[in-house]
Parts: structure tokens; C-alpha cells; sequence
């Protein structure tokens, strides 16, 4: 199954995450740009996270503001950005404004085989920046709950 | 709105207390290129050796660097925890991605099978 996830760093300041699903590149579109179905897929289960709010405009120019909850952190925390291009149904470029040095995300999707194939494309400002991403996550090295994520993903494997 | 690694982690241990300090990130960033010892590293840093000893003392229970001493002179290198430090956390980045892209591919399987909301995009 082409079902993988990759995630590689490219250079300095770039990641590049791809994945292939099966269904039309219109639905994988949907799922990004409709909030009652990004709710449904961005906060996994097994991360223990949860909507507190999900707003998103997903137009060029348009505004994402989610708010999140964790059963381990006291505060919701909140993610927000700007939407710089979207083209509907094969591309999604928007702002990660959370912290001030925050990646660009690039999400093109393109219909290839009977498949969806999906590129999200995340450039630093900086290869400082991204250093920084990684050290202040790179909290949790090898933590119970890496473990449990690894009992917990066979069990999502569905559609 | 991609990072939330930082999720991942219920428990705030050692590592996140070593790496929560801008100097100790430095000090790591520093010992990526080249080991050094303790006397290079408080004059790089414009600090005390008692200073830089603690810093360097909070990084090694952490598992970040690794100390050996010969004679009077104390080196210090990344440690095991430090070397993987970049694809764990891109190991990481990928299992966040990958329990998102499977509950996503449980959607779009559910959206083909109702194909009585066919919820096409409303004009601009």
C-alpha cells in the first residue's frame, strides 16, 4: 500500500511531508478547506488533542484561527495564520503566525492514478528557525506516549 | 498551525528542562560542530566555569552531551540523545503526520460512500 508518510528534511530551512490518498483530489481539497471536515482529521485521537474552536476561511487572503485543548496542558493554546493562495482543487499556501519566525506551508494536491498524491512543502525563514521548531519539540526523545502512538496507529488504519 | 509536537509531550522531563534554556541550545548547537571543554565553552559563552559547569551538568543527565576527563582538562561532545536530537524529531514529525493522514483517510473513504452530499465548494 502507498500509504506511507514521508517526512524529510531537504535543506536548511525546508521540510517536505507527502503522503497518497484514494479518493478524487476534490474530496482531499474538501477535507482541508471545509471546517466541519478538517475537524475530523487534525486533531488524531491517539495526540489527545481537541478542537476548542476551529475557524477558517479558506480563501486567498482568508484567516484560520483553531484553538486547542490537552488534557496535560492547563491552557488551550491557539494556532493562526493567513491563507496566502488557494486554488481550488490542487493548492493551499498559508502563514503559521504562532511564533514569529513561523513556516510558509505549501499543500499541493494532484490526481494521478486513480490516487490523490499530496506534497505539503514548509519553508523556515531561516535554518535557524527550523532548529528552533525542532528544539522546542523535540521535547518528549522516546516518551510512553511515542509508544503509545505506535499501538494506537494499526488501529486507525481503516478506511 | 503544524506545530504541534509540542502535544506530543504530556510530561515535561529532563530533556525539556535541558533544552528550555536559549545558552544550552547554544552550547548544543556549539558541540554539534566540535567537542570542547568546559574552560572553551564558559569563555565562548561569557560565563563563569561554575556557570558553564552547571549548563553542561544539566545536559548530560539529559543524555545531551558526554563528558570524559584527561588530566586537568574536561571535554565535552554531544551525547547519544544530542546526535539523534534532528531524526527523532523528524521521526516525530512524521507519526503526527501519519495519525493525521490516516483519520484523513478514513474521511475521504466515508465522503465517496454518501455520495448523497455531494457538498461541492461554493463559488467565490
Amino acid at each position: 500500500m502507498p500509504n506511507l508518510t514521508t517526512t524529510e528534511r531537504t535543506s536548511e530551512r525546508e521540510l517536505v511531508i507527502t503522503r497518497s490518498f484514494a479518493a478524487p483530489v476534490q474530496t482531499v481539497f474538501d477535507a482541508w478547506t471545509k471546517p466541519e471536515l478538517f475537524q475530523r482529521w487534525w486533531t488524531p485521537p491517539s495526540f489527545g488533542i481537541t478542537f476548542a474552536s476551529c475557524e477558517l476561511d479558506a480563501r486567498t487572503g482568508g484567516r484560520y484561527h483553531f484553538v486547542f485543548t490537552h488534557p496535560d496542558f492547563p491552557e488551550p493554546m491557539a494556532f493562526f495564520g493567513r491563507y496566502l493562495e488557494v486554488v481550488a482543487p490542487s493548492r493551499i499556501v498559508w502563514t503559521n503566525e504562532e511564533s514569529a519566525e513561523g513556516s510558509i506551508s505549501t499543500l499541493t494536491l494532484e490526481e494521478r492514478d486513480g490516487r490523490t498524491h499530496l506534497t505539503l512543502h514548509e519553508l523556515y525563514p531561516s535554518a535557524a528557525a527550523l532548529d528552533e521548531a525542532m528544539a522546542s519539540g523535540s521535547v518528549n526523545g522516546a516518551s510512553a506516549q511515542f509508544e503509545l502512538l505506535d499501538e494506537v496507529l494499526p488501529t486507525l488504519v481503516g478506511g | 498551525m503544524n506545530h504541534m509536537v509540542q502535544f506530543q509531550s504530556p510530561r515535561l522531563d529532563a530533556a525539556f528542562a535541558a533544552l528550555s534554556h536559549a545558552t544550552r541550545r547554544g552550547i548544543l548547537e556549539r558541540l554539534g560542530r566540535t567537542d570542547a571543554s568546559i574552560t572553551e565553552l564558559a569563555g565562548r559563552f561569557d560565563m563563569t566555569l561554575t556557570g558553564m559547569k552547571k549548563h553542561i551538568a544539566i545536559l548530560e543527565e539529559a543524555g545531551f552531551v558526554v563528558t570524559r576527563k584527561a588530566g586537568r582538562v574536561r571535554t565535552c561532545a554531544l551525547g547519544p540523545r544530542g546526535l539523534e536530537h534532528e531524526a527523532a524529531w523528524i521521526e516525530q514529525y512524521r507519526q503526527l503526520w501519519q495519525a493525521r493522514f490516516d483519520a484523513l483517510d478514513t474521511l475521504v473513504a466515508d465522503l465517496q460512500q454518501t455520495p448523497s452530499t455531494p457538498s461541492r465548494p461554493t463559488r467565490k
